[in-house]
C-alpha cells in the first residue's frame, strides 16, 4: 500500500473546510430561514425551533409598500452617490495621472490618507462638520446630507481604480488622434473614455454595493430619515427578532448581488473580486 | 496657464473637503466645549486627560486592536495554506475554491454578518469572542489569498523540486523554500487584514458578545443614537490620536518603499 505523504495540494483540505464550514454553510442557511417560519407543529428542528418550509417570508416583504420605497431609496442613494463620485474623481484621477508635481504619488497618498481612519470615526466627523455648519438640524437635508457622507467616505474607493487605469493611459493614442484631427472633444469621447471604462467598471463595483447596504452613513448621518435595505435586515434581526423575514432580504440581496457580479463580469476579464483594497497597500 | 490653474484649484479644493471634517474634529480637541460648533474660551489638552481616565474608551481601544491583530495572523496563516493549497490543486478544485474564496468580497457585508450569526448559534456557542474571530477572518482572508497568489505565480518552480530532489522533506521545502519567497505577499495581506478588521462595524456588531466593544461600535453608539454631536467629547483627542499615528505610519510605509525602489533601480 502507498503511504499517504504530504504534499502542497494537501493544504487545500483544511482551507475547503474552513470555507465549507464558514462561508458556503451560512449561507445555505440562509436560504433554509429564508424558506421557513416558527411553526410550533413544523416537523423540521432548526437550531432547537420547530419550523415549517413557506414562502411568507417573501411575499410579506414584497407586499408591504414601505418596503418597495426603502428598496428604491437604498438604489436611489447608491446611484446617486456613485456617479457624484464618479463624476469628482474622473477629472481629480486624471489631473493626479497627468501631474509633475504627483512624483512617486505623493499627491495621491494625499487622497488615500483619510481611507486609514477609522469609517465610523470618519463618518462621524462629517456628522460634526454638518452640524456645526447647520446642515443637519433640518429634516429637509437628511437624505442630502447622507449622500455628502457617502460620496466623503467612499471618494478614495472611486480614485484608486481610474488613476490606476489612467496612468497606464498611452499617450500616443491620444496624440494619434489629434493628429488625425479629432477634436478634443471627441478624442475623449472616442478615445480616453473607452480606455478607461475598466476603471469605471471596479470603481462602480466598490462603491454600489456598500452604498446600498451599509448603514452606518445613513444611520449617522440621515437623524433617523433614510432608511436602507441593509438597516431593515438589521432590525429584523436586533429589534424585531424575526430571523427568517431578515433571511429572507437577505437573500433577495444575494440574488441581486450575484446577477450583478455577473453582468459585470462580462465587462471585464479581470479576475474580478480584487476590486475592495486593491491598490491600497 | 488658465487650465492649469483651474486643475490645480480642483484638487486643492477637493483635499479641503476631504480634509475638513477630521481638522474641525483636530481644531476640537484642543477645545473644552462639550458641542462641535461653539468655541469655549477653555483650551488645552484637558480632553486628551479625560481621554485616557476613561477607562471604557482605552478599553475599547485595547480591543480593538488586538482583535484586529489575532484575527489578521489567523487570516494570514488561512490564507497562505488556502493560497498554495489552491495553486498546486487541480484546475477543477482550484476553480472551485477560488469562486468560493471571491464570495465574501463580493457579498454584502451585512449578509456575511447574518450568515456567520446564524451559524454560530447554529453551533451553540451564540455571540462570543469565538463568533467575532471567525467573523473577522472571514472578512480579511481572502484579502491574503489575493495577495499570496501573485507571488506563487512569480516563483520558480524549479526551485521546489530542486529542495525535493537535494533530499528535503516535503514540510521543509515548504518551510524553507515556498514561504520565504511568498513573505512579501503574506506580510502585505497581513497588513490589509489589521486595515480591515479595525474599520470594520457590521460584521462585529452583529458577531461580537454584548458586554465588547470595539472603536467602530462605540463610536457608532455615541454618535448615531447620541443625538446631535457626541455624548463623549473625548473622542475627539482619540480622533486626533489616530490621525496622527496614521499619517506617520503611511509616512514611514512610503519613504520605506521609495527607498527600496531607488536601490532596485541603482542596480
Amino acid at each position: 500500500m502507498k503511504t499517504l505523504r504530504f504534499s502542497r495540494k494537501h493544504l487545500g483540505i483544511p482551507y475547503a473546510l474552513f470555507l465549507a464550514l464558514f462561508v458556503v454553510f451560512p449561507l445555505l442557511l440562509i436560504i433554509l430561514y429564508a424558506f421557513t417560519k416558527v411553526d410550533p407543529n413544523g416537523y423540521i428542528t432548526l437550531s432547537g425551533v420547530k419550523v415549517s418550509i413557506t414562502f411568507e417570508n417573501f411575499i410579506e416583504f414584497f407586499s408591504k409598500s414601505s418596503n418597495i420605497r426603502v428598496l428604491f431609496i437604498s438604489f436611489g442613494l447608491a446611484i446617486v452617490t456613485t456617479a457624484l463620485c464618479l463624476v469628482i474623481s474622473y477629472p481629480l484621477a486624471y489631473i493626479l495621472a497627468k501631474s509633475k508635481l504627483n512624483k512617486n504619488g505623493v499627491l495621491l497618498l494625499l487622497f488615500i490618507l483619510p481611507m486609514w481612519i477609522n469609517f465610523v470615526l470618519r463618518t462621524a466627523a462629517m456628522k460634526e462638520l454638518l452640524f456645526a455648519i447647520g446642515m443637519y438640524s433640518t429634516n429637509r437635508l437628511s437624505f442630502v446630507n447622507t449622500v455628502i457622507g457617502m460620496v466623503y467616505d467612499y471618494l478614495p474607493f472611486t480614485i484608486m481604480p481610474l488613476y490606476t487605469v489612467m496612468i497606464k493611459l498611452d499617450k500616443s493614442l491620444i496624440e494619434a488622434s489629434a493628429d488625425l484631427g479629432a477634436k478634443p472633444a471627441s478624442t475623449f469621447l472616442r478615445v480616453t473614455l473607452p480606455l478607461t471604462v475598466p476603471g469605471i467598471v471596479s470603481a462602480v463595483t466598490m462603491v454600489l454595493l456598500p452604498t446600498t447596504t451599509s448603514y452606518v452613513v445613513s444611520d449617522t448621518l440621515g437623524n433617523g430619515n433614510v432608511t436602507i435595505i441593509g438597516k431593515v435586515i438589521e432590525s429584523q434581526f436586533s429589534t424585531v427578532f424575526n430571523w427568517h423575514a431578515g433571511s429572507a432580504i437577505a437573500m433577495v440581496l444575494l440574488v441581486i448581488i450575484f446577477i450583478t457580479m455577473w453582468v459585470t463580469n462580462k465587462f471585464t476579464d479581470d479576475d474580478g473580486g480584487s476590486a475592495r483594497g486593491n491598490g491600497l497597500w | 496657464m488658465v487650465k492649469k490653474l483651474f486643475s490645480g484649484g480642483y484638487v486643492i479644493l477637493i483635499l479641503l473637503i476631504l480634509y475638513a471634517p477630521i481638522m474641525l474634529l483636530v481644531a476640537y480637541s484642543f477645545n473644552m466645549s462639550r458641542e462641535i460648533g461653539i468655541w469655549s474660551d477653555e483650551w488645552g489638552f484637558s480632553l486628551y486627560g479625560e481621554l485616557i481616565r476613561n477607562e471604557d474608551i482605552m478599553m475599547t481601544v485595547a480591543n480593538t486592536f488586538i482583535l484586529a491583530i489575532v484575527s489578521s495572523v489567523l487570516s494570514s496563516v488561512l490564507g497562505t495554506i488556502g493560497a498554495i493549497g489552491m495553486f498546486y490543486s487541480k484546475q477543477r478544485a482550484r476553480k472551485a475554491l477560488n469562486g468560493i474564496t471571491q464570495i465574501p468580497i463580493i457579498n454584502a457585508e451585512i449578509v456575511t454578518a447574518i450568515s456567520i450569526a446564524l451559524v454560530c448559534t447554529m453551533f451553540a456557542f451564540g455571540r462570543s469572542y469565538a463568533s467575532l474571530l471567525i467573523g473577522h477572518v472571514v472578512l480579511t482572508f481572502p484579502f491574503v489569498v489575493l495577495s499570496v497568489m501573485p507571488k506563487l505565480k512569480q516563483m520558480d518552480n524549479n526551485l521546489y523540486e530542486a529542495a525535493l530532489d537535494l533530499g528535503a522533506t516535503p514540510t521543509k521545502a515548504l518551510f524553507t523554500v515556498i514561504i520565504p519567497e511568498i513573505l512579501p505577499g503574506i506580510l502585505s495581506g497581513f497588513l490589509l487584514a489589521i486595515n480591515l478588521s479595525l474599520d470594520d462595524y457590521i460584521i462585529t456588531t452583529f458577531t461580537k458578545p454584548a458586554t465588547f466593544d470595539t472603536i467602530s461600535t462605540y463610536v457608532f453608539d455615541a454618535y448615531a443614537r447620541g443625538g446631535k454631536s457626541s455624548s463623549v467629547p473625548a473622542l475627539r483627542a482619540l480622533s486626533t490620536i489616530i490621525f496622527i499615528f496614521m499619517i506617520l505610519f503611511v509616512v514611514i510605509r512610503y519613504v520605506i518603499s521609495n527607498r527600496k525602489a531607488a536601490k532596485k533601480e541603482r542596480k
